[in-house]
């Protein structure tokens, strides 16, 4: 494995409402290395963009806190880094793409007032250098005739052309690390691929690594090399994307693969997964997938699962793979 | 149920419907004598659905796959065309028979939280439209019926005395589908109803739909944007872009072998959830045109690989293909 670039070590992230704590993310640990692409996969609810935000510290305290373990990037904790120091570590060296782009980017502001914006106060560019960057920036993204496109505002951009913009903002201060928070949901099929395609092109050239966080099976098939599968706050899977497809190990990664309707067979009925997600505020005991699995035994409702190697770089969290060391 | 479709099995039929949208400008532009455009949202389409058949229609955001769930159940009136349900022309029914002819075609919505009013027992969602259209009328009737209801969606009596935001996402879709189906409808228009879903309960609804279709021959109209959700629910498939229907046909032979340029283009944009397979890509140039004001010819003019002079000037006909196929492109 190439040197490790960001290591996350039993992080847990728990939310103080109102009515009662909420876990959103429980014993999270694995390692991205540099020029890796990890995908981190799961359903709504499942904790992974609070993940990426531990990692950026963007999460709200309070309600939110960390409770538990170590976001090292670089060989140093995240969260021990003041605020200063953090402001130099965002967007200097991880930067994020978030799902809305109209949202995430700010609509009285040209496009070439905020992306000079990080250039000025990161790199301490002049005005006009940062402006000559930008028309870089964005014929870099793939923004046609980037040098008229510089004066214009967030809502005179289609979707898939905001989230370029957005993608060249994360470009901007060459970093080492992406964070893609669902950087593909809100757009169409055809938008989608050649979204995909720009950032796979971007990791590639920039020799970036990339954390790229979604519901879409699909969408790391062909964008990660590696995947976690996340579950109601917990870890539940995690390895090379090939053995992950080839070979679940957890009853919940297999449920999600195969409620996937295919393109190439049309089956009469799917095969879904039974019932629905707990309710985060009162989890069940145990391992939080028993509700629902099939082989669901009576340690799966005593005992929470530890992520396990059960072959050569491939973990899984289900006591299926305890029986052999049990007995 | 009707018994009236052992000679005709054609339950509707949609002939050059069409839907504009006059845009007002802002007062300079009237003032300047600028002329308004107009959206055409849905720009003369033609297809039709046999009793127990489903129909998937899809197509990016904005390409009118809504507003033509929105016509044929005339929620907006059309601009032009003819909408034929069981052979007679809906859009010529009085207030009074669109009425009750709305028992006959039921929609469920994308957004279960919003189609839901989050004020009323499930007992009165679900008995509400059967004592519009009179089909129960004591308390334990109805409570009976609605019963029979939850117990068809998956749901039991414990639900009865809930309110909807007592449920989960996919419980609330089985409420909205139980909805549809108190009437007893014989169409259902599906307008992305399982989009909001994750994966797992997506799998759930889909299963729903289909089983109640075999156990009550129900006809489904199904609108989405996801080619596999399509291709699992639908027998034929209508393929629309930017107002119009570019291809439509049995949907083993679409997802086969596509024939129009654009259906080939979504066809290799979707990434399956198989790495072995190849990675997704876009075959077309730039992105999806406006349907505000679009110049004469083909739609897909100048994003389009296999463009031909005649295509810019004159709009490519829906033809036949054969095998129950349609396509509507200069080149094939």
């Amino acid at each position: 494995m190439p040197e490790t670039v960001l290591e996350l070590d039993d992080l847990t992230v728990r939310f103080r409402l109102r009515r009662g704590d909420l876990t959103a993310v429980n014993g999270v640990s694995f390692a991205i290395g540099r020029g890796e692409t990890f995908g981190l996969v799961g359903e709504s609810g499942s904790g992974k963009s609070v993940t990426a935000r531990a990692i950026m510290r963007l999460i709200p305290d309070p309600p939110g806190e960390i409770q538990r373990g170590r976001i090292l990037f670089g060989g140093d904790n995240v969260l021990d880094k003041s605020d200063a120091e953090m402001r130099a570590l965002r967007g200097r060296h991880i930067a994020m793409v978030f799902q809305e782009p109209m949202s995430a980017l700010n609509p009285v502001f040209t496009v070439c007032e905020q992306i000079s914006d990080a250039l000025r106060t990161n790199l301490g560019l002049s005005k006009k250098e940062a402006r000559e960057r930008v028309v870089e920036l964005l014929a870099l993204v793939g923004i046609p005739s980037p040098q008229k496109r510089l004066d214009s505002y967030v809502h005179e951009f289609s979707g898939g052309m905001r989230q370029r913009v957005m993608l060249a903002m994360a470009l901007s201060c060459s970093p080492g690390f992406l964070i893609a928070d669902e950087p593909t949901t809100a757009l169409d099929v055809t938008i989608q691929a050649t979204i995909l395609e720009l950032i796979t092109s971007m990791i590639d050239k920039l020799g970036m690594s990339l954390l790229f966080i979604t519901h879409n099976l699909g969408v790391v098939a062909h964008s990660c090399d590696k995947i976690g599968v996340m579950y109601a706050s917990h870890m539940v899977e995690l390895g090379e994307k090939r053995e992950i497809f080839a070979n679940p190990q957890h009853p919940y990664t297999v449920g999600l693969l195969n409620s996937i309707p295919r393109l190439d067979i049309q089956a009469r009925h799917l095969t879904p997964i039974a019932g629905s997600v707990c309710n985060m505020m009162e989890p069940p005991s145990g391992c939080k997938f028993h509700p629902r699995c099939a082989h669901a035994m009576d340690v799966c409702r005593r005992d929470v699962p530890k992520l396990k190697e059960v072959a050569p770089g491939h973990h899984a969290a289900c006591h299926l793979h305890d029986r052999g060391a049990a007995t | 149920m009707t018994a009236q479709g052992a000679t005709d099995d054609m339950l509707l039929e949609v002939r050059g419907l069409t839907k504009h949208f006059t845009l007002h400008g802002d007062i300079y532009s009237k003032l300047a004598g600028e002329k308004a455009q107009v959206l055409k949202a849905v720009d003369g389409i033609d297809f039709h659905i046999r009793r127990g058949e489903t129909l998937g229609l899809v197509g990016e955001s904005g390409c009118g796959k809504s507003t033509t769930a929105r016509l044929v159940t005339r929620l907006i009136e059309p601009t032009g065309g003819e909408v034929r349900l069981k052979d007679e022309d809906l859009l010529a029914f009085s207030p009074r028979r669109m009425k009750e002819t709305r028992k006959d075609i039921q929609l469920v919505f994308q957004d279960p939280y919003s189609s839901l009013n989050p004020r009323k027992t499930i007992m009165h969602i679900l008995s509400r439209p059967m004592e519009i259209h009179g089909l129960a009328r004591s308390w334990n009737e109805k409570r009976e019926r609605v019963l029979q209801l939850l117990h068809r969606v998956g749901l039991s009596v414990e639900h009865i005395d809930r309110y909807p935001h007592e449920f989960s996402g996919g419980q609330r879709q089985r409420i909205a589908i139980a909805r549809a189906l108190s009437v007893e409808p014989e169409l259902v228009i599906g307008d992305e109803p399982v989009s909001a879903l994750d994966v797992s309960i997506q799998a759930q609804i889909l299963n729903l739909f289909r089983d109640l279709q075999e156990q009550f021959g129900l006809t489904y109209l199904f609108i989405a944007h996801d080619l596999s959700v399509i291709r699992h629910i639908s027998d034929r498939v209508a393929v629309m872009y930017v107002g119009k229907i570019v291809e439509t046909g049995p949907a083993a032979a679409i997802f086969e072998e596509p024939l129009h340029p654009y259906t080939k283009a979504l066809l290799a944009a979707v990434p399956e959830a198989d790495p072995g397979k190849p990675p997704p890509r876009l075959t077309l140039k730039g992105e999806v045109s406006t349907p505000i004001d679009p110049p004469p010819g083909c739609r897909l003019c100048g994003r389009c690989p296999r463009e031909l002079p005649v295509c810019a000037e004159i709009e490519p006909p829906l033809v036949d293909v054969g095998d129950g196929r349609q396509v509507a492109c200069h080149n094939l």
